[in-house]
């Protein structure tokens, strides 16, 4: 394996992100299992990043419906995100957001461009 | 003795290390949990307080062995925090108070931490002294909760 996909394995493994990505929709969606604060972003930013490059979807999903806090840090994450999917056209969506962090996101006006669909959490 | 100056009281020094920021905002939710506030109550408080720990941990300290003290009293139905550490301090506070602003946009840093803090809370005192520190103090009053002071008036 090479050195620096060895590292971002070790990195996936030790992060608290699931991936399934849809080949033949090119829709990559990815489960957060954690809490977002300043210190865990870093690992999930990464893993994002490396995963939205990697597979060059058309569109990504950002899945938070085992996320049960989150602080101001997850607004840059998020913005981060989009940035990196933005610069491969493919485009950003959240799904399963709970109230208590839709309300975060909802003071930075960020859901005109990042938007939060409304899904059935399929377990 | 000195004469009981809160109903409850708690103090936390914790080294300025990012994995200590669930920490601190577990404990003062967990202190706070005495005055039986809502999920939603105690989820806003929860929020405010990582934000702090956050800004003391980014913005104060260059390293992650300095400390940030956490002082917690609770009186009446409303609980008071106070976050303070010794670090660079703020030069401008009107400035970092704004919506958006950030000094580490490179970190991903939104700038809305202390909006939230303000949004989330009843109160919120910021005073800073350059190279000296900063102090936090904010307090949320929790709705819930007049019967069970009733009760420990004994």
């Amino acid at each position: 394996m090479e050195k620096v996909e060895y590292k971002m394995y070790k990195i996936l493994k030790e992060s608290y992100m699931k991936i399934d990505f849809n080949e033949k929709d090119k829709l990559l969606k990815l489960k957060i299992d954690d809490e977002i604060d300043h210190h865990r972003a870093e690992s999930l930013r990464r893993v994002a990043d490396y995963e939205i490059q990697r597979r060059n979807p058309k569109k990504v999903i950002l899945d938070f419906n085992n996320v049960f806090f989150m602080d101001s840090a997850g607004i840059g994450m998020v913005i981060g995100r989009y940035k990196t999917a933005s610069m491969i056209g493919a485009k950003l969506e959240m799904i399963n957001v709970k109230e208590n962090i839709k309300k975060i996101f909802e003071m930075t006006g960020i859901l005109k461009i990042i938007p939060i669909i409304e899904e059935e959490c399929n377990e | 003795m000195n004469k009981k100056k809160y109903d409850n009281e708690m103090k936390l020094e914790i080294m300025s290390k990012s994995s200590n920021e669930a920490f601190a905002r577990i404990t003062v939710s967990a202190f706070a949990s005495q005055l039986d506030p809502t999920i939603e109550e105690l989820s806003d408080i929860k929020t405010a307080v990582s934000e702090i720990v956050t800004n003391s941990i980014i913005h104060a300290y260059d390293t992650s062995d300095e400390i940030i003290k956490i002082h917690s009293m609770i009186e009446d139905n409303s609980i008071t925090i106070e976050i303070s550490d010794t670090g660079k301090g703020i030069e401008d506070i009107e400035l970092a108070r704004k919506p958006l602003y950030t000094t580490k946009a490179e970190l991903e840093r939104s700038g809305m931490g202390f909006t939230i803090v303000e949004t989330f809370m009843d109160e919120l005192k910021i005073e800073s002294i350059l190279g000296l520190g900063t102090k936090i103090t904010m307090k949320k009053i929790i709705h819930n909760c007049e019967e069970n002071n009733l009760e420990s008036e004994s």
